[in-house]
């Protein structure tokens, strides 16, 4: 452990810490907008940015190292001006349409324009520059005149999913996130996972599937597994009035061991369907070319009767049982059971085989 | 009266930069011959002692940077910074023009204090004839077998200032985007491709030759005390003597404008000059008399930087000299950190503001705080010394904004 002292009190830190860890450890809180946890670090926010004692320049405490003796100050005048500072500039590119924005209320910049009281920016000459909100794809909506380029979906594009779809294109206040060429993400390659969405600090991306259904505070949120495959994601359905309206990620090792809040198009983009009016709720049977409504017990009473039929008249072996990836390990057991006890035959095989 | 003291120029004008025959007549590559009979450890005390500070504009002691070098290592690079992006500033390609086997030896003994078997040149793109000019050198001294197993490489830059700065220029060489990282980790132990690196200016390179040969007292006992050598600055703007000087470190700013550039043409009164490359600080008269070593410039508060002294004279506007200045490095800014990329865009807005006669005081004030904000907060040395010229010229010549604000005007 190293010993320093943090706002005029001496706290402890293990040896090898940031000074933003030593911080968080200590109960003291830094803002961050380009840090995160599971990315690596680009100490290019500034907002966490400290003091420390015989230092000219201050640390950005997300990338430096906490050493023993330093004297740091989190919340000084000159911090705290700084930080409004960068906050001004930040909200002068920033369009504040936060009451159509589907992220107000879960906004990490709208946090801290609220905590430092940011209600408009001194740097508003030459105003904002104005990008075109145009991507045809159904899932991801790219809203750059909210984005204050802190990059997370960059680093989680390249570093979790390693598509590495999106990059910084061009140079200075020119620069922006785009794909190659400042094309649509469905020419790039792009798979529409959504990470990007999950670590924006900003409405800049948001999912087009939930738009306009419920915002953070409105929602419930239910864990739950995955249907679509059998890796076992966790994800969290957004419940408002009893109707699923987005999916998040919750990204907490304990809740989501599995995928740590990662997901992929299916998972994060596909979950209208339980909604949707071509929904099947009932079984339906085929007579004369047509479909009809029938119950589960006699559209059951008329599988076990073909069944049994083609194992009395061509033997067992002419039967074969195929299972899914969309059904838990439980029901894939029972449906191996079933057809080598019941209908008598080793012709088993799963989806995930292929 | 002040006179030239040349070390790394001493062979400028003298020998033919085309021929490693005359570079060896005039004892080139002695030097380097002599270190391989040293030790490591002992060719770094050498340049230690020696106070040989880095002349790219950080002004750190080169030989406890190489220090940092993990003994370990089983591979170091090193890299020099021949990216001489300030406006300006030329000295680099006058060393390397005129003596270029002068910049490959002194690679060479720094490789052999970090036991190094790859160099990196890194070129400012602007000077293909420059790369020409390394690759031939380099191709000569590696027939003759001068480096011995120590090989190096030139590589091109794409016209971005930011390279300059030692861990964009890094990335650039790696193939990444010009964008620089966060320190720590210094170069020195984690550099190009994460491995230990030296990153030095030509300058500083250019010097070791004459230290191995003379001794470390020698190279000490020139100039200032605690900045101790030689600098070579290059005047322009408005000065009779527009070219390159090599003085010593502790000729003061008034004898290398008036002695040796021979003062301001056409009868002009001086008005201000600025030191150290575009991101330097406006001197104004009174300052004059400050040595041009590292800490007395530091102590009155302007960057030694990396030798260019712009000259002004009396008929100069400031605030139109600056809001050029606020335009370059608004177009320079890379991108990575918050305060420099929307900062830079910010000031030069303001400026732009200021010179057309629209800006209130009040804008003057929020340039002034947005530019306090940036020395400290940014990342690295662009973001941080953009501001510079704004602040040294608010604080020494102020009339030359108040005119221009709309109070002073209505």
């Amino acid at each position: 452990m190293i010993r320093l002292t943090i706002n005029g009190r001496e706290v402890e830190a293990p040896r090898g810490s940031t000074l933003l860890q030593a911080c968080q450890l200590n109960g003291i809180e830094i803002p961050t907008l380009c840090y995160d946890p599971d990315l690596r670090l680009a100490g290019s926010c500034r907002m966490c940015i400290v003091e420390c004692k015989n230092r000219p320049l201050f640390l950005a405490s997300c990338v430096a190292p906490a050493e023993e003796g330093m004297v740091i100050e989190t919340h000084s005048d000159q911090i705290m001006q700084a930080r409004r500072v960068i906050l001004e500039l930040l909200a002068a590119r920033h369009d504040f349409s936060c009451q159509t924005c589907d992220k107000n209320g879960d906004c990490t910049f709208q946090d801290y324009c609220y905590e430092y009281g940011i209600k408009e920016s001194s740097f508003e000459d030459g105003g904002r520059r104005i990008y075109t909100v145009d991507d045809p794809n159904p899932f991801l909506e790219r809203d750059y005149n909210k984005c204050i380029m802190c990059t997370r979906c960059v680093r989680a594009c390249e570093e979790i999913t390693v598509a590495r779809a999106i990059n910084v294109e061009n140079r200075g206040h020119h620069s922006k996130i785009a794909v190659a060429f400042d094309g649509y993400l469905e020419d790039s390659p792009c798979v529409f996972c959504g990470q990007c969405v999950m670590v924006c600090p900003t409405g800049a991306l948001t999912s087009k599937v939930s738009a306009g259904q419920g915002r953070a505070f409105e929602v419930d949120r239910v864990l739950t597994t995955c249907t679509y495959c059998g890796t076992g994601c966790t994800l969290e359905l957004n419940v408002k009035d009893d109707r699923v309206v987005g999916v998040s990620s919750n990204r907490e090792e304990e809740w989501s061991p599995v995928n740590k809040g990662a997901l992929c198009v299916k998972g994060r983009f596909g979950w209208d369907f339980i909604n949707s009016p071509d929904r099947l709720t009932t079984p339906l049977i085929k007579e004369n070319g047509e479909f009809r409504e029938a119950s589960w017990d006699e559209a059951l009473d008329l599988v076990a009767q073909r069944l049994q039929e083609v194992k009395d008249q061509h033997g067992p072996d002419s039967l074969a049982m195929f299972t899914s990836a969309r059904v838990t390990n439980e029901e894939n057991y029972l449906a191996q059971k079933f057809t080598r006890a019941v209908l008598g035959t080793n012709n088993v095989d799963h989806c995930a085989r292929l | 009266m002040a006179q030239e003291y040349r070390i790394v120029l001493a062979n400028a004008g003298k020998i033919d930069p085309a021929s490693l025959d005359d570079y060896l007549n005039a004892g080139g590559y002695k030097s380097l011959e002599k270190v391989r009979t040293m030790s490591a450890k002992e060719l770094i005390d050498l340049v230690r002692s020696s106070k040989l500070r880095g002349r790219g504009g950080a002004g750190f002691n080169a030989g406890m940077k190489w220090g940092f070098v993990p003994e370990t290592a089983p591979e170091t690079y090193v890299v020099c910074n021949l990216d001489e992006g300030e406006p300006g500033t030329y000295k680099d390609r006058t060393i390397v023009e005129a003596d270029p086997h002068l910049l490959l030896e002194g690679m060479a003994i720094c490789a052999h204090a970090i036991r190094s078997k790859q160099g990196y040149i890194y070129c400012r793109g602007e000077y293909p004839f420059v790369v020409d000019h390394l690759n031939r050198a380099i191709e000569q001294a590696k027939q003759s077998g001068q480096l011995g197993d120590f090989n190096i490489e030139v590589r091109m830059g794409g016209g971005a200032y930011v390279c300059g700065e030692e861990t964009a220029l890094i990335e650039s060489i790696e193939g990444h985007r010009g964008e620089p990282r966060f320190k720590p980790p210094f170069p020195g132990v984690a550099g190009l491709w994460g491995k230990p690196t030296v990153v030095n200016n030509v300058e500083t390179f250019a010097n070791l030759p004459a230290i191995v040969k003379n001794g470390s007292e020698w190279f000490a006992s020139i100039g200032s005390p605690n900045y101790p050598g030689t600098k070579v600055f290059t005047l322009t703007g408005d000065v009779v003597n527009r070219r390159p000087f090599e003085v010593p470190t502790n000729t003061t700013i008034r004898e290398l404008i008036f002695d040796l550039g021979g003062g301001i043409p056409n009868g002009k009164a001086f008005k201000a000059v600025q030191i150290g490359g575009t991101s330097g600080a406006f001197i104004p008269e009174h300052l004059l008399d400050t040595p041009l070593d590292f800490d007395s410039m530091r102590d009155a508060g302007i960057t030694l930087g990396t030798g260019a002294v712009f000259v002004m004279d009396e008929t100069r506007d400031m605030v139109d000299v600056v809001t050029r200045i606020a335009k370059f490095f608004e177009h320079e800014s890379c991108g990575k950190c918050n305060p420099c990329r929307e900062g830079t865009f910010r000031s030069y807005e303001l400026m732009k503001k200021i010179k057309t006669g629209q800006a209130t005081p009040s804008d003057v004030e929020n340039l002034s705080t947005l530019s306090k904000v940036m020395t400290k907060a940014c990342l690295c040395g662009l973001g941080q010394a953009a501001p510079t010229p704004i602040l040294t010229t608010l604080e020494h010549f102020s009339d030359d904004y108040k005119r221009r604000l709309l109070a002073a005007i209505s």
